[in-house]
C-alpha cells in the first residue's frame, strides 16, 4: 500500500512536469512558430520598438527555447529574475510570472482565487451528491411511478439546461423578487452568514447541472445492481429491505459514481467559469475568462496549471478511493 | 448409488440426527424439542410402513393424496383443505404466474409434494420448468423487491412446521428466511457481495437472527468455516469471495447457509457452477452436514447424477408442473413418464457402448405462456402416438398414483409404459 501511494505520488510529479512542458509549448513556442509576438501582448499594438524591445530583452523571448524553458521552471521552483532596462525584479518561487494587464505577480492572484472556487465546488459537490443519490435511488426504487418520472423529466432538464440560464432564472426569482438570499459574493472572513446567503444560488446552480446526472447514473446502476445474485442472497439471509438497500446495494453504486466524480472535478472549470461570471464571485473561472479576453497569457498560464494539478490530484485521491470500496482492486 | 445405501438412510436411525449440534440444542424451546421427538415417532411409523417419506397416518394421508391427484384439475377451484399437515413440509398446488407484456407466465402451475425432516428431495427437470420459481417461492423471495415490476401471483399454500407461508405476514416470513429455510444458490461467486469479506457475510446472517455481540458472532463463523472444510478458518474469515476458488466459495456459501441451523436447507444447482472434482465434495458435504443437522433438503438440478446421489425422493418437473414424483429408486429403475426415460437417456455414461448415442429429449421446453393444452410434454414425445384409449390431445393428463406413493402424469396406459420401458429404453441405458 504504501509502495503504491509512493509510485503514484512519483507518477503524479511526472505527470505534472510533462503538463508543465505541454502548457509552456502552447503558451511560448505556438505563438512563435504562428508569428505572434508574445511582446506585442504585452505592450500593445501601438506600443513604439523600444518598449517591445525592452519587453523582449526583460521577458528572455529572444533567448534559445532551452534558455527559456530552463528558467520557466527556474521560476516554478526556486523563482527568477527578470533583468531590464536597469531594473531587475525579483519573483519568488513559485513564479508564474507577472500579469501582462495589472503587472501584478499570478502566483498571489492564484491562491487569493483559489478557495472561492474550490468553496463553490466542494459545496456543489455535496448538495449534488446528496440529492442525485437521494433521486437516483428513490427513482430506481419506484421505477415507473410518477416520482420516477417527475425526477427523471427534473435530471433531464438539469443536464440540458445552461448554467447561465438557471443561474440567472434563479437569481430574479429568490434574490431579487423574494429577497431570500444574498445576489452578490461576500468573502467567507467578512461575514460567513452572508458568505453563505450569497453562496447558496451558485451551489444550487451548479449542483443541479451535476445531480441531474448523478440521478441518472445511480438509477440506472441501482436498478441494475437490484437484479444481482448477492441482492438475492441478502434477502434470503433474512436482511430487512432497508439494509438490503441502504448496505448491500449501496455499496455497489457508489463505484461508478465515484469514477464520475474524479472525471467531474476536470470537467468542472468549465462550469465553474460560467456560475462565477453569472453570479459575480472572484473566482479562478471569473479571473481566467477575463485573462482570455485581456491575452493575458501569464494568468491562463497559471489557472492551467492549478486546474490540470486539481485533476491529476482528485484522480489519485479517487484511486485510492477505489481501493478502499471494491476491495478486488488491488492496489500495490 | 446401490440399493442398500438408499434403504440405510431410510431406517428410523439415520432420519433423524444422532447428535444435535450445540447451537441448535441451545436454542431449541422445550415445546420444539417435544415436536421433534413426535416428529421422530411419526418418521418410524411411516417408514416401517412404506418406504415413503409420506404422510400416512389416517385423514390427513388422504387430504394429500386427494391433494396430490387433484392438484391440476380444475384451476378456479383448487382442492385446498386449509387444514395443516402433519408432514414437515407441504406444498400443496403453489402456482407462481409472472404477468409480462407477453402474457402470463405460469412458472410453476399447481406443484404438490411434502418433505420430512432429515430428508431430501430432488427437484429436476430442464431450465425454465419452475425448479427454481418454486424454490424461491418457498424462500418467499417473489414478494419482496419487485420495485416497479409487477408482482408474480402466487397461489396454493406452503406449510412448514404447521405454518402457512404464502398468507403470512411478510415480515414473520423474513425472520424465517435464513434462520428456519436457507438456501445455496448455484454461482458462489455472483450469490456472495463482491465488496464484505466472506465472514461479514457469514456474521451477518448469524446476527439477523440472534441478539449477539460481533465477537461471538464471529466465533460462530469461524466454527462454521472450520465445519465446511475451509483451512484456516481463523485467517480466511476476513478474505473476500474473490480470494477463494469456486468450490471454497460453495463451502462459505453453505457455511452461510448453516450458520442458523435452518431446518429446511434448499441447494439450488448446487454444483453447476463448479469443477467436477469439487462437485462431489460439495455433495459429500451437503450429505454430511445434513445427517448432521438433521435437517430437510431439497437439491433444485438438472443433473440426475447429483439427485441420485442425495435424493430420498424426485419430483421431475416439466413444463412448471409436476410428470413424476416418487421414491428415488421407483424413479429411477421405474420411471413411468416418457420425459423422465429421455432425462435417463440423455444422461452420459460411461459403461455404455461407445457406439450408442444418447437419446436426447428432442426439441426445446415449451413457452409457459402458451403452455400446450393437455399434455405439456405432447409435442415432444416420442409415444404421442401410442393409442391412449380415446382420450384427446386436448386433455391434460393428471397425476395419477401408478404404485404406491409412486406419481405420473402420463395418458398411456400403464402395460404399454411398462412394455415401452422394459423393451426400448431400459436395455439402452
Amino acid at each position: 500500500m504504501l509502495t503504491y501511494l509512493i509510485r503514484r505520488l512519483f507518477a503524479v510529479a511526472v505527470m505534472l512536469v510533462v503538463i508543465i512542458l505541454a502548457v509552456f509549448c502552447i503558451f511560448f513556442l505556438i505563438p512563435k512558430w504562428a508569428g505572434i509576438d508574445p511582446a506585442t501582448m504585452f505592450v500593445g499594438k501601438q506600443a513604439d520598438k523600444e518598449s517591445i524591445e525592452g519587453v523582449r530583452e526583460k521577458l528572455q523571448l529572444d533567448d534559445p527555447v532551452l534558455v527559456q524553458l530552463f528558467e520557466f521552471f527556474k521560476g516554478l521552483f526556486v523563482g527568477r529574475d527578470y533583468v531590464g532596462g536597469g531594473t531587475t525584479t525579483h519573483c519568488g518561487a513559485p513564479c508564474f510570472g507577472y500579469s501582462f494587464r495589472t503587472e501584478q505577480e499570478i502566483w498571489p492572484v492564484l491562491t487569493d482565487r483559489l478557495p472561492v472556487t474550490l468553496s463553490l465546488a466542494l459545496g456543489a459537490a455535496v448538495i449534488w451528491l446528496v440529492i442525485g443519490l437521494t433521486a437516483g435511488v428513490l427513482s430506481a426504487l419506484k421505477r415507473g411511478t410518477l416520482w420516477d418520472r417527475l425526477a427523471m423529466t427534473g435530471a433531464l432538464a438539469g443536464v440540458s439546461l445552461p448554467i447561465y440560464f438557471t443561474g440567472l432564472v434563479s437569481l430574479a426569482i429568490f434574490a431579487y423578487q423574494f429577497d431570500l438570499v444574498s445576489n452578490s459574493f461576500t468573502p467567507f472572513g467578512d461575514n460567513p452568514a452572508k458568505w453563505f446567503s450569497g453562496m447558496v444560488l451558485p451551489w444550487i446552480t451548479l449542483a443541479f447541472l451535476f445531480g441531474a446526472m448523478y440521478a441518472r447514473l445511480t438509477r440506472a446502476t441501482m436498478l441494475e445492481v437490484m437484479g444481482e445474485d448477492y441482492i438475492r442472497t441478502a434477502r434470503a439471509k433474512g436482511l430487512k429491505e432497508p439494509v438490503v438497500i441502504g448496505k448491500h446495494a449501496m455499496r455497489s453504486t457508489m463505484t461508478p459514481v465515484l469514477t464520475l466524480l474524479g472525471i467531474d472535478i476536470g470537467a468542472l472549470m468549465g462550469s465553474a467559469i460560467l456560475t462565477e461570471t453569472t453570479f459575480s464571485i472572484p473566482g479562478l473561472g471569473q479571473a481566467v475568462l477575463k485573462a482570455i479576453t485581456d491575452r493575458d497569457l501569464p494568468l491562463i498560464l497559471g489557472v492551467t496549471l492549478i486546474t490540470a494539478t486539481a485533476v491529476v490530484i482528485a484522480n489519485l485521491v479517487v484511486d485510492l478511493l477505489y481501493g478502499v470500496i471494491d476491495p478486488r482492486v488491488r492496489l500495490g | 448409488m446401490t440399493d442398500h445405501e438408499h434403504k440405510s438412510r431410510k431406517s428410523p436411525e439415520s432420519a433423524e440426527p444422532s447428535g444435535t449440534p450445540e447451537a441448535s440444542a441451545s436454542s431449541a424451546s422445550a415445546a420444539s424439542q417435544e415436536d421433534e421427538k413426535a416428529q421422530a415417532l411419526r418418521t418410524e411409523v411411516t417408514t416401517s410402513e412404506t418406504p415413503l417419506p409420506k404422510p400416512v397416518d389416517g385423514a390427513a394421508a388422504d387430504a394429500a393424496a386427494s391433494d396430490l391427484t387433484g392438484s391440476g384439475t380444475a384451476p378456479g377451484e383448487p382442492v385446498l383443505s386449509k387444514e395443516p399437515p402433519t408432514a414437515f413440509l407441504e406444498v400443496r398446488d403453489l402456482r407462481v404466474h409472472f404477468p409480462t407484456q407477453d402474457g402470463l407466465v405460469k412458472s410453476v402451475d399447481g406443484l404438490s409434494f411434502t418433505l420430512e425432516k432429515g430428508k431430501t428431495l430432488g427437484i429436476v427437470g430442464e431450465s425454465g420448468s419452475g425448479k427454481s420459481v418454486t424454490s424461491l417461492g418457498i424462500m418467499g423471495l417473489h414478494t419482496v423487491g419487485q420495485y416497479g415490476r409487477q408482482r408474480p401471483h402466487l397461489s396454493g399454500e406452503i406449510w412448514l412446521n404447521g405454518q402457512e407461508l404464502l398468507t403470512a405476514d411478510p415480515d414473520s416470513v423474513r425472520k424465517l428466511r435464513g434462520r428456519e429455510i436457507s438456501m445455496i444458490f448455484q454461482d458462489p461467486l455472483s450469490a456472495l457481495h463482491p465488496f464484505f469479506t466472506v465472514g461479514h457475510q457469514i456474521v451477518e446472517a448469524y446476527r439477523v437472527h440472534h441478539a449477539v455481540d460481533k465477537k461471538t458472532a464471529r466465533k460462530r463463523a469461524i466454527e462454521l468455516l472450520d465445519r465446511v472444510g475451509i483451512p484456516e478458518p481463523r485467517k480466511r474469515i476476513d478474505s473476500y469471495p474473490h480470494e477463494f476458488s469456486g468450490g471454497m466459495r460453495q463451502r462459505a456459501m453453505i457455511a452461510m447457509a448453516l450458520v442458523n441451523n435452518p431446518e429446511l436447507l434448499i441447494a439450488d444447482e448446487p454444483t453447476t457452477a463448479l469443477d467436477v472434482t469439487v462437485q462431489a465434495q460439495i455433495l459429500d458435504l451437503i450429505r454430511d452436514l445434513q445427517k448432521e443437522f438433521g435437517s430437510a433438503v431439497i437439491i433444485i438440478t438438472h443433473d440426475l447424477g447429483v439427485v441420485a446421489e442425495l435424493s430420498d425422493d424426485i419430483l421431475v418437473m416439466y413444463g412448471g408442473r409436476c410428470v413424476e414424483y416418487g421414491a428415488a429408486e421407483q424413479v429411477f429403475y421405474e420411471p413411468q413418464h416418457p420425459y423422465t426415460w429421455g432425462l435417463l437417456g440423455s444422461m452420459p455414461r460411461i459403461d455404455r457402448d461407445r457406439t450408442d448415442r444418447l437419446i436426447p429429449v428432442k426439441g426445446s421446453p415449451p413457452s409457459l405462456i402458451n403452455v400446450p393444452e393437455g399434455c405439456a410434454f405432447n409435442p415432444r414425445c416420442p409415444y404421442a402416438d401410442v393409442p391412449k384409449g380415446g382420450i384427446t390431445r386436448t386433455t391434460r393428463p393428471e397425476l395419477t398414483e401408478v404404485k404406491p406413493g409412486h406419481l405420473s402424469a402420463c395418458h398411456m396406459a400403464q402395460e404399454d409404459r411398462e412394455r415401452i420401458w422394459n423393451e426400448e429404453i431400459a436395455p439402452k441405458l
